[in-house]
């Protein structure tokens, strides 16, 4: 039964995105008679400026990341907690994912990128890390640029409660995606 | 904070590389990955543009305020606070359709014009109100259902096993901000002090 909702989604899911790339032009063309060609030309230059815009992230991040996995240290420190980790479950290739997440979007991005290149596409880790990432945001910048735009300077439960849900978040990707594709 | 992580991972890359004989591949470590870097963001432009074009005519078609009207009956039990006239609630609503069609930049500047207009309704100027909290813990929960570009550029035809799983796990972690805030607001330590008025 469990198998057969799985098999379900992982076929329906095959669809989403082809769905979404003829969906949307079709709505906005046929339907609202909007100019698709030239809004997705329009949104699509956004791509350019995004892309150049995280050269010096990903620099910072992945040279950082690469020392330190090319001294051993990322090593020790894994070896160091998989003990306490295995016990709940949690791969400890996903550890520093999950820590960086809350701090920085380019950092975790660096980091996915990392796990990427690393384990490649079909990996468990790759696809615990790209839950991860969709699942949770970088609750740190959101509190300070929100907040800080209207001068909010107490903040009160706002930071604790994005925290809480980032934990949960990224738990949550941990086990479920052990559950569908373990 | 970031700043002490990132030089934590580089002081402790040359002290323990150092220490185990390994400081040369440190070395080329750090001048392969600032190539990598360059190369993976060069790679990255096409799969963005395609993405955040067909994003551009959801927007332009309406169909993102399609979803935020079809959200409205959400939002008025989540900002009991706000009357559902104001509107605060129509800049939240389209900042969570943004986001939850993973429009990133759009979602930003909807998510400040939301700040802006909650502002308004606040007695206590440096301290954030209910909905305010609720409304960023949302916001940090994640609630796309659409993964971020980046990371379909990343996972090329892989990222359609992640949808489902992202879905559920998105949607955990909102019910938990929704949840925390709800509770945390009632707790006394986090109440709004009345008397400095």
């Amino acid at each position: 039964m469990i198998d057969n909702i799985i098999i379900f989604t992982n076929q329906v899911s095959r669809y989403i995105i082809p769905f979404l790339l003829v969906g949307i032009p079709f709505y906005g063309l046929i339907i609202k008679k909007v100019k698709v060609y030239e809004s997705f030309v329009e949104g699509a230059k956004d791509g350019f400026d995004i892309a150049l815009r995280i050269i010096p992230y990903l620099v910072a991040i992945l040279v950082a990341i690469g020392m330190f996995r090319a001294s051993g240290a990322m090593d020790l420190l894994i070896s160091l907690i998989a003990p306490l980790l295995n016990i709940i479950g949690f791969p400890p290739e996903n550890l520093p994912l999950a820590f960086m997440r809350p701090l920085s979007g380019s950092g975790s991005l660096g980091l996915f990128t990392d796990l990427v290149n690393q384990y490649g596409t079909d990996s468990i880790f790759t696809k615990i890390g790209a839950t991860m990432f969709g699942s949770t945001e970088t609750t740190f910048y959101v509190l300070a640029v929100y907040f800080g735009s209207v001068g909010i300077r107490k903040s009160r439960h706002a930071l604790i409660a994005g925290l809480i849900a980032d934990a949960v978040g990224i738990l949550s990707a941990v086990y479920i995606c052990k559950i569908i594709f373990i | 904070m970031l700043n002490y992580i990132w030089f934590g991972l580089i002081f402790i890359s040359v002290v323990v590389g150092t220490i185990t004989g390994r400081i040369d591949q440190v070395t080329d470590a750090a001048i392969t990955m600032s190539k990598t870097s360059v190369e993976i963001a060069i790679g990255l432009i096409g799969i963005m543009a395609l993405w955040l074009g067909t994003m551009k005519i959801a927007e332009d078609s309406g169909l993102i305020q399609i979803i935020a009207k079809s959200l409205r009956p959400i939002t008025i039990r989540l900002f009991p606070d706000v009357p559902s006239d104001h509107p605060a609630i129509g800049s939240i609503v389209l900042n969570m359709a943004a986001n939850m069609l993973g429009l990133g930049n759009a979602a930003t500047p909807l998510g400040l014009k939301a700040m802006k207009e909650l502002q308004e309704l606040n007695k206590h100027k440096d301290t954030a109100t209910d909905a305010m909290c609720t409304f960023l813990a949302i916001n940090t929960s994640s609630v796309q259902i659409i993964l971020p570009a980046t990371v379909v550029g990343l996972m090329g035809a892989a990222a359609n096993q992640i949808f489902i799983t992202t879905i559920i796990a998105t949607g955990m972690s909102t019910v938990a901000a929704i949840i925390s805030v709800k509770v945390l607001s009632k707790m006394k330590r986090f109440r709004i002090e009345t008397n400095n008025q």
